[in-house]
């Protein structure tokens, strides 16, 4: 029994504190619940001795396996686990008791999916982080973000439900339900790498990430952004490391989103672009396969967890004090809200891979792999697209938030008030590991799947990274001090780019007018297909449609006279 | 513990068991008539269905591994008396019976006293006695004309149950002349198929039949006698495109009726359509291969996912899960038109799980309609709010019929697809998929509606009368059922798996 209690999911603690939390109407209480069940989970990861496979159980005849602590799923394990904490202290001051649940029972199952030793398990928390997440996207309680949550509800079912189809096949073809390295050979595994890409917001099937994630709560984007897509990272570099078509994959991916995240004026939604630009590096990576590539795109989703969530929680804060966080309505706001300034500027610091920072040591150990595989073209790729990181996220987001002169008609800075003191807690402490992690970047090292020899610090990677960010940092400064530096307002997308134009993004902009184009005759064509659909759909089968007219019964005997028919053929033809 | 159960009862009365379940709800029916009012009808009726419930354990425990009971009818032997004969298919159908008429009665005092008027209510019990009565009957008799007596007593009393409903809505009068008239149709295509069968055989005992038929796999009346059989049963069952008559005799009956209807009445059918394909007929007959695979089967999936699609677009609360109750009856023709051992299992599996799904979420909207009467799925909106612990059960057994882990529903769509793996059947697994996608949208209707909507003002202003603890009970017994055998579901995958060994066995040959 107490083996049995040693050995426990660390998912356990915290989904269960998140059903509690469901049942506690008391404010004080429901809190301590929230920050104690990561606690609890953390204590318990640390208390595990050894690698090896835990919390085996017999249902039906199948044996799950709910705890398989290794390599791989210890850092992402920790990781959650550091993220829950993080969000239950960032949602100190929030009064929703359904959020409060929501995002437990969501980080508690992205642990018990990472932890799960077999497909049956995976999937169970495969889906229930589906569930859980969506009220964060409803309870904004607005119509738009209704929808937007049906539609990711919708999406993110659909994977679960490839999942479980892929892992079918899967263990019929292998034999055994184990999660390990699949591969593309089997049908199986080709279904599998559809279910993990949607979850990992492959271009082409990302929309539910940027469409929602800007119209959840705060609270609920902090939450949201943590979990889904790392975990899906964490099943393809299980699953599919080293598949070759990943690198092409994942060369799209960090590149498609630039353009968008330049120009969006939510500016959560340029943090969602940007992190499907993140992810595309760690999805290369992955399909580069090796040790150093497994290790770099581990140490990134670590990274990842850490600064976005800082910045989600850093626009959270500005969307709950400033109201609104439109690029085109805000500015000045560092003199109200000095702190969150703060920690923005280091998360911004980290994505931009400053070194000393841990985003730096991650992106180092990936970007390497690739040159040292002599993968030239990827490797500039990718170089491109942390540069345009630089611009799109790295400046972008400071400035317009807290730097940029306050705007005309927009949020009056001197009623903004700081964020509450949960919110920079938590803030402080992801700036503080950002930062942390960058100078002790072994303590990182030391826990990724394959134990890296590399010093992130060599002269050549470190001047040619500064090398980037100061080009792009110098441009931008002069611009700005020219009042050149353009000033995103919604609608006017095409005013933006300007700037863009005059550095050498000529192409950038054209691109953008094409695809525009393209996509806004696309939607066109779509909708109006799905309009007639749907309208064909209703005539048939609405209360008032053909299926539901009030047949007379005479003629419904015709329908049974037809069918007998069918009956008597087939027994004629059958023998 | 089976032994200790059975020792509580005399020998004599075990043996007379199998008559003793059909005669308790008949003779209660007679009873029930004469009695002045609704309350002492529905305690005879409580007292009746209690007998059932029990005695449907009694036959389960002594048929249980592979026990096969005869019972002949006034000491007439078979094959010329009628003969009763319980095995391991028709117990579990018998528990249904038994346990659901139970709780449908527990919950019916007072919602029947809401919904029929007080001097009709003692002949409302006795007609439902009446039905019990014929549902019993066709599952347990051995005897085909025997069975198609039995279905007419059910049926013709469950055409008064759905017109009773024309107190709330006048249109549960044309709702069950239509009914009326269809299942006429089907009682008379069986009766026909029965007539061949007799014909060809010479014997009307099912068993008997059975043995005859062997030799006459190939003889055209044989065949037809199948079709006849299979389209008459097959439009009591609500097989699709015969579902038609289902979805207004739902949306208008009382609403113990309908909770009642959903949760028996078709599964009944259902178990004559196994009994008279596997038992009677035998499944290496050319012609009933090849039926499994181009009528029962196909119709099965076109009926899951045309349903589904229906009951999309609908608006009334009731008139969704009837069409639901359409389409999930395809999963079920589905597991049977697979045609393996697996695939009867999960048929039989799902019949019972459905059960227990749609029984939790009719009686729910059941309770909705005594607080505000409320019927369409917009009326639906911030009960969340108002009824928060009527609404949970309801959306636990929503979620069941989804096929949402942690609910019965995952574990018969488990076993659906494993079944339809084992044949090599993608179609069908893309299908069980895509009406999974579509039973999500209906029931993500419902709940949005139900958690996401904020109650319209008179709802907050409305007096809380409390709920009654008898309507209460037996939708949770069931709602926690939905849960509760995901986690422990070896007795309900047993007895399905019991049922599909029986089914198979079929005559010795």
């Amino acid at each position: 029994m107490n083996e049995m209690i040693a050995h426990l999911t660390p998912a356990l603690p915290v989904i269960l504190a998140g059903l509690l939390a469901a049942a506690t109407p008391w404010y004080g209480l429901r809190k301590a619940i929230t920050l104690a069940g990561p606690l609890l989970a953390a204590a318990m990861w640390f208390a595990v001795a050894a690698p090896g496979t835990y919390g085996v159980i017999e249902v039906a005849g199948h044996t799950l396996e709910t705890f398989r602590f290794d390599a791989t799923s210890r850092l992402w394990g920790l990781v959650f686990i550091i993220a829950a904490f993080l969000n239950a202290l960032y949602g100190l001051h929030g009064r929703s008791r359904l959020q409060d649940a929501a995002a437990l029972i969501y980080a508690g199952a992205g642990v018990g999916a990472v932890f799960a030793g077999d497909l049956l398990t995976l999937f169970f928390f495969w889906e229930l982080t589906a569930l859980a997440s969506v009220f964060l996207i409803w309870a904004s309680a607005t119509p738009s973000a209704y929808r937007a949550g049906l539609r990711y509800l919708v999406i993110q079912v659909l994977s679960g439900v490839l999942l479980l189809t892929g892992a079918v096949i899967h263990a019929d073809a292998a034999g055994s339900w184990r999660f390990d390295a699949i591969g593309l050979d089997s049908p199986g595994g080709a279904v599998i790498l559809i279910a993990f890409a949607i979850k990992a917001a492959f271009p082409l099937v990302h929309n539910w990430m940027t469409e929602s994630y800007p119209k959840a709560t705060p609270f609920g984007a902090v939450v949201l952004s943590a979990f889904t897509t790392k975990l899906a990272i964490y099943a393809l570099a299980r699953g599919f490391a080293g598949e070759d078509i990943l690198i092409q994959i994942g060369v799209v991916m960090a590149l498609f989103p630039v353009f968008f995240a330049l120009v969006a004026d939510d500016l959560r939604k340029t943090l969602a672009y940007s992190l499907m630009s993140q992810l595309g590096v760690m999805v290369a990576a992955i399909g580069l396969g090796g040790q150093m590539a497994i290790g770099g795109a581990a140490a990134m989703a670590v990274a990842s967890v850490l600064y976005k969530g800082l910045l989600f929680m850093t626009m959270g804060a500005v969307l709950a004090q400033a109201g609104t966080v439109q690029a085109s309505r805000l500015g000045g706001l560092w003199r109200a809200m000095p702190l969150t300034a703060l920690f923005t500027l280091a998360g911004s610091a980290a994505i931009m891979a400053v070194p000393l920072t841990v985003g730096f040591a991650g992106k180092a150990l990936a970007l390497t792999a690739f040159a040292r595989e002599g993968m030239d073209l990827v490797w500039l790729a990718l170089m491109a697209a942390s540069a345009a990181a630089v611009l799109h996220t790295g400046i972008k987001i400071p400035y317009m938030a807290f730097f940029a002169p306050p705007r005309e008609g927009g949020v009056d800075v001197s009623k903004v008030k700081e964020a509450p003191a949960g919110m920079l807690m938590a803030m402080g402490l992801a700036a503080f590991l950002c930062v942390y992690l960058g100078i002790n970047y072994g303590a990182l090292y030391d826990l990724l799947p394959y134990r890296a020899t590399y010093d992130p610090f060599s002269y050549g990677h470190v001047i040619s990274q500064l090398q980037v960010i100061a080009a792009v940092l110098a441009a931008f400064a002069l611009l700005a001090r020219l009042g050149l530096y353009p000033r995103p307002r919604p609608g006017e997308i095409l005013d933006v780019d300007w700037l863009y134009r005059r550095l050498g993004y000529g192409v950038a902009r054209w691109g953008w007018l094409m695809t525009d184009r393209l996509w806004a005759s696309m939607d066109n064509v779509v909708m109006r297909l799905g309009k007639r659909a749907a309208a064909r759909l209703h005539e048939t089968f609405s209360p008032i449609g053909t299926l539901s007219r009030d047949i007379p019964s005479g003629a419904l005997t015709i329908w049974t006279g037809a069918l007998l028919a069918l009956v008597l053929i087939v027994a004629y033809f059958a023998s | 513990m089976i032994e200790a159960f059975l020792a509580l009862f005399p020998a004599a009365v075990l043996a007379q068991a199998p008559a003793i379940m059909v005669a308790a709800p008949m003779l209660g029916a007679a009873l029930a008539t004469v009695l002045p009012g609704g309350r002492p009808a529905w305690v005879v009726a409580l007292f009746c269905s209690l007998i059932t419930a029990v005695f449907a354990f009694v036959l389960l425990f002594q048929t249980w591994g592979g026990e096969v009971i005869s019972y002949a009818m006034g000491g007439w032997a078979p094959p010329l008396g009628i003969e009763f004969r319980i095995d391991g298919l028709n117990a579990p159908v018998l528990l249904l019976l038994g346990v659901l008429s139970l709780l449908g009665v527990i919950f019916a005092l007072p919602s029947v006293a809401d919904e029929i008027a007080p001097r009709k209510q003692s002949l409302f019990y006795a007609t439902f006695l009446v039905c019990l009565t014929g549902l019993i009957g066709v599952t347990s008799t051995g005897d085909a004309f025997n069975m198609f007596v039995f279905l007419e007593i059910s049926s013709i009393a469950t055409y008064i149950l759905v017109a009773m409903g024309a107190e709330q809505d006048r249109r549960a009068l044309t709702a069950s002349f239509n009914y009326l008239v269809l299942g006429t149709i089907g009682a008379t295509f069986f009766v026909i198929g029965v007539g061949f069968l007799y014909m060809a055989t010479g014997t009307l005992n099912m068993h008997d039949m059975a043995l005859r038929l062997v030799e006459l796999d190939d003889n055209r009346v044989v065949q037809v006698a199948f079709a006849f059989v299979i389209v008459g049963l097959g439009l009591k069952a609500a097989m699709f495109p015969l579902h038609v008559w289902l979805p207004n005799a739902y949306s208008f009956a009382p609403s113990f009726v309908t909770a009642f209807l959903a949760s028996t009445a078709t599964k009944v059918a259902f178990y004559t359509l196994i009994r008279f394909i596997f038992d009677v007929f035998s499944v290496e007959a050319p012609f009933v291969s090849a039926a499994f695979v181009w009528v029962i089967a196909a119709l099965g999936v076109i009926g899951m996912i045309a349903a589904s699609v229906q009951a999309n677009f609908q608006t009334d609360a009731r008139r969704l899960l009837a069409f639901s109750s359409v389409g999930q009856l395809g999963y079920m023709l589905l597991g049977l038109g697979i045609g393996t051992a697996a695939g009867v299992t999960a048929g039989v599996l799902h019949l019972l799980n459905h059960a227990l799904m749609k029984g939790a979420l009719f009686m729910a909207l059941g309770v909705f309609a005594i607080r505000y009467g409320v019927r369409s799925i917009n009326d639906l909106r911030g009960l969340g709010r108002t009824m928060p612990a009527t609404a949970s059960a309801f959306s636990v057994a929503g979620l069941s019929l989804v096929g949402i882990p942690m609910t019965v529903g995952f574990v018969s769509k488990w076993y659906l697809v494993s079944a339809a793996l084992d044949r090599g059947w993608w179609w069908a697994v893309a299908a069980i998929a895509v009406s999974s996608l579509l039973a999500l949208g209906y029931v993500g209707r419902l709940l949005a509606s139900i958690w996401l909507q904020s109650p319209p003002e008179r709802a907050l202003m409305a007096a809380k009368d409390r709920i009654p603890v008898m309507m209460l009970a037996p939708m949770w017994v069931l709602a926690i059922a939905n849960v509760w055998f995901f986690f422990d579901a070896t007795p309900i995958v047993e007895l399905a798996r019991g049922a599909a060994e029986a089914a198979l066995a079929g005559a010795p040959r």
